[in-house]
């Protein structure tokens, strides 16, 4: 019997790799110079992002916010950095920031939209997260202290306007009383929050453009009086004459009883507020008031014209492929020269149709057009099996839609509806060319046209860049997280 | 309210459209606001201020208009209409005027049946270039690069300018102001050229104005007036003689500090026919007696609007050239209050 002369009896300890084959350098070698065209191309790229930040670093490190106009800045500059250097004039956003914000809306009621945008958070809530009540009570807890914030600050930046008939301490303690039993109602009865999401459109309308309170609630009334009919004729003329009967009802109490009641209402009760014209509307306010208004309008039209263009019904088929075709085949920007030209010829004289009612209007048509091309995509993926299934559980078209087709489809299309609609939000700064001050174009141009600030370049566009860029980006973020969230196979 | 009964309105108004249609004075009139079609910006001549109020050159227009019809300078709605969009504002009937610095050219008076009712500034394309060019004409300005707005008439001026002087260019074509003043100043072009009033507004705000020339030659007459639509003479006439107001006030020493003591003291007949304390002239065109009064006490007479807005005193700083009353050997000159 050999004995062993050895046995190791534990193992060795193991050695760091070498050099070359960890850490930075491991990476580097991997990642950057795996060949020598990569190699040529890290080198290329570093020197070019050495020359960008070489230029573009000492001009953002010499920014300027305490200033009144462009030549104080520069000569701010110049006492501070030596003759010759450059720098970014920040006074400018910071004298004008409101009019990238607000437009030219009146000071004094600049918590209004600021309220109107905190409210569609709350609002926007239950349904971007799906009724969770955590996640709700949390979104409205922000909201309420953000809002909270802005504002005290919108405040403090004008305090001329504190003294205003419906500003200052009473505005403050609406908002905050109102964002506060929002949270709370979130917290309570996260299921209820969806009522305040079909009451928002009224609310928000209302903030914005003010004027006497019987008008939006008329209009809800046509919403009530739609739901009624629909109700009442339901069970014997089937889902959708009823519709069809609600929806004439509706109108016609829009069209010719409305204005009457409610003026009758107005003079007897004359509850309201400061109105608004649509023309003080400019900057981001015009930028979300069409966004938003567009996006919210334009998705239920896609659903329907998709559905539409799916339909068996020759005439509803006929008449979702015209106008999709139509919209798509027509660039927006010929959208806009129509919402602001042409409509103006076919109305009669002296009508005075709002211009960015005509705008969202037609943005709303451009981009339901394309919504309905993503969705029409979304039910062209779901497998024939699926119809079939609804049609063997007896559900009625409408019912299988809803409960089978619709959140199958609707899924599969998320990034494509996002991407729809960020590029529509982007969009809206096209409205420049009608002469509405959108915040790229048209509120750089009124403030390059006072003489303090003409001649300034970067600083409106970096500006105006980073809050578009922070909205496109939450959204697309969203949009990756519900598809995760929504995620049900397992691959 | 207003605004969610807009169908209603709509249908109200289709209605109404059968009846016959007034004069814009009357629209105006029982508006109770003057709708002046005005620029998106442009400095000193028309562009909102940081508070939003519209301020300007042109904009003294439209208030001297809604003061002498209306009674009150204030009483003036802004639209911003584009470089597109102006002229189908006007004709469509969605403003009243036009006051936003649009070149009086034939095919624009007949083809586009526009009335230009009178010239509020003589304007003529000019060029600027770097001092250490050492060029002193833009005739010898053979083989330079130009910054060019594109799809203007300047563009077409300059054109014909070269080949008028058989010597060549290079243009570089720039979308607006802001970015042919970057381009200009980054070196990209000689020279830069748009309006002569342009020009000064820019060569102002530049970091090293001292260093520019704004040269002598002016290649074209670019005479930018308020217009109305052709065919309602009337509310023409209204528009025109309340500028004309405004320059006789001028020539006659009225200004808006001493209207009241020229109205009560004055032996002029003239001025007293124009100010209402003889004769009645305001109502052969449907105004009341005060019309002219209220019109230049609204921003004063054409002399300081043009002081206060693009005036030598401001930064801008446009002297008065051909802008001068025909006095003063410019060829501002008011028709006889008679």
């Amino acid at each position: 019997m050999t004995q062993a002369t050895f046995v190791r009896k534990e193992m060795l300890a193991p050695q760091e790799p070498p050099v070359s084959e960890r850490g930075a350098i491991k990476w580097a070698r991997e990642n950057l110079f795996s060949s020598p065209l990569n190699s040529l191309l890290t080198v290329v790229g570093i020197v070019v992002v050495f020359m960008l930040i070489k230029s573009a670093l000492p001009w953002l490190l010499h920014g300027v916010w305490n200033a009144s106009s462009l030549p104080e800045c520069r000569e701010i500059i110049e006492a501070r950095y030596g003759e010759g250097a450059t720098g970014a004039c920040w006074a400018m956003v910071r004298e004008r920031w409101h009019q990238y914000l607000y437009g030219f809306y009146p000071q004094e009621l600049f918590w209004r939209p600021t309220l109107a945008f905190a409210l569609m958070f709350v609002a926007l809530a239950p349904v971007l997260y799906l009724g969770n009540r955590t996640v709700n009570t949390i979104m409205a807890g922000i909201v309420t202290v953000l809002t909270t914030l802005a504002l005290v600050g919108v405040a403090m930046a004008f305090p001329q306007t504190i003294a205003g008939a419906d500003a200052g301490f009473g505005a403050l303690l609406v908002a905050v009383v109102l964002l506060a039993a929002l949270t709370a109602v979130a917290w309570l009865a996260p299921r209820k929050l969806l009522i305040f999401t079909l009451l928002y459109p009224a609310i928000g309308f209302y903030l914005l453009w003010g004027g006497s309170i019987w008008g939006p609630i008329g209009t809800l009334a046509g919403f009530a009086i739609l739901v009624f009919v629909y109700s009442l004729t339901k069970g014997q003329l089937g889902v959708v004459v009823a519709t069809g009967a609600g929806v004439v009802a509706a109108s016609v109490w829009w069209l010719a009883i409305q204005s009457h009641v409610t003026g009758a209402l107005h003079s007897i009760v004359p509850i309201g507020t400061t109105h608004v014209d649509s023309d003080e509307f400019g900057g981001f306010l015009l930028a979300f008031v069409i966004g938003v208004t567009a996006i919210a309008a334009s998705l239920p039209m896609g659903i329907l014209l998709a559905l539409g263009r799916r339909s068996d019904m020759p005439l509803i088929k006929a008449l979702s492929v015209g106008f999709i075709e139509f919209i798509r085949g027509v660039p927006l920007i010929t959208m806009l020269f129509t919402a602001s030209l042409l409509l103006q010829y076919f109305l009669p004289p002296r009508t005075n149709f709002d211009l960015i009612l005509r705008v969202i209007i037609l943005v709303t048509f451009f981009s339901a057009a394309y919504i309905a091309e993503v969705i029409r995509g979304g039910l062209a993926a779901l497998p024939r099996g699926q119809y079939e299934a609804a049609d063997a559980l007896g559900l009625d078209y409408w019912q299988a839609q809803r409960l089978i087709i619709m959140p199958q489809a609707l899924k599969i299309s998320i990034p494509g509806i996002v991407s729809s609609f960020i590029g529509l939000f982007k969009d809206t700064t096209l409205v420049a060319l009608v002469g509405l001050h959108d915040p790229l174009q048209g509120v750089t141009k009124v403030v390059r046209a006072a003489i303090e600030w003409k001649g300034i370049y970067w600083e409106p566009y970096i500006f105006v860049g980073l809050i578009f860029f922070a909205c496109c980006f939450s959204m697309s973020r969203y949009s990756m997280y519900l598809e995760r969230k929504l995620k049900r196979d397992h691959r | 309210m207003k605004k969610s009964v807009f169908l209603g309105t709509l249908a109200a108004s289709a209605l109404l459209a059968g009846f016959a249609s007034a004069g814009t004075l009357d629209d105006v009139k029982a508006r109770g606001e003057l709708i002046c079609g005005v620029n998106v910006g442009l400095t000193g001549f028309g562009a909102p201020d940081a508070s939003g109020n519209y301020q300007g050159f042109d904009v003294a227009i439209c208030k001297a208009v809604a003061a002498a019809v209306l009674g009150d300078p204030a009483k003036v709605k802004y639209v911003p209409t584009t470089g597109e969009t102006r002229f189908t504002a006007l004709s469509s009937g969605e403003v009243d005027m036009l006051a936003r610095n649009s070149t009086w050219t034939f095919s624009r008076d007949n083809d586009l049946k526009l009335d230009f009712v009178a010239v509020n500034y003589y304007d003529g394309q000019g060029f600027m270039v770097h001092k250490d060019l050492g060029v002193s004409s833009a005739k010898e300005l053979d083989g330079a690069t130009i910054c060019i707005q594109t799809g203007t008439t300047t563009e077409l001026n300059l054109a014909d300018f070269f080949k008028a002087n058989n010597i060549s260019y290079t243009p570089v074509t720039v979308a607006d102001d802001s970015e042919a003043q970057r381009q200009y100043l980054a070196g990209a072009c000689d020279s830069f050229t748009t309006d002569a009033s342009g020009l000064a507004a820019v060569r102002a705000t530049m970091p090293d104005a001292e260093n520019h020339v704004i040269l002598p030659e002016i290649i074209s007459k670019e005479p930018l007036g308020p217009a109305v639509r052709h065919g309602d003479n009337n509310w023409g006439d209204v528009v025109r003689w309340s500028f004309y107001a405004l320059v006789a006030a001028e020539e006659k020493g009225i200004t808006q500090a001493n209207i009241e003591e020229v109205a009560a003291s004055t032996q002029d007949p003239e001025v007293k026919r124009m100010l209402g304390l003889e004769g009645d002239l305001g109502a052969m065109m449907g105004l009341d007696k005060d019309w002219a009064k209220r019109a230049i006490a609204a921003s004063g007479n054409y002399g300081e609007i043009f002081a206060a807005t693009i005036g030598e005193s401001t930064s801008i700083g446009l002297a008065r050239g051909l802008n001068a009353l025909y006095t003063q050997g410019g060829l501002q000159y008011a028709p006889p209050f008679r």
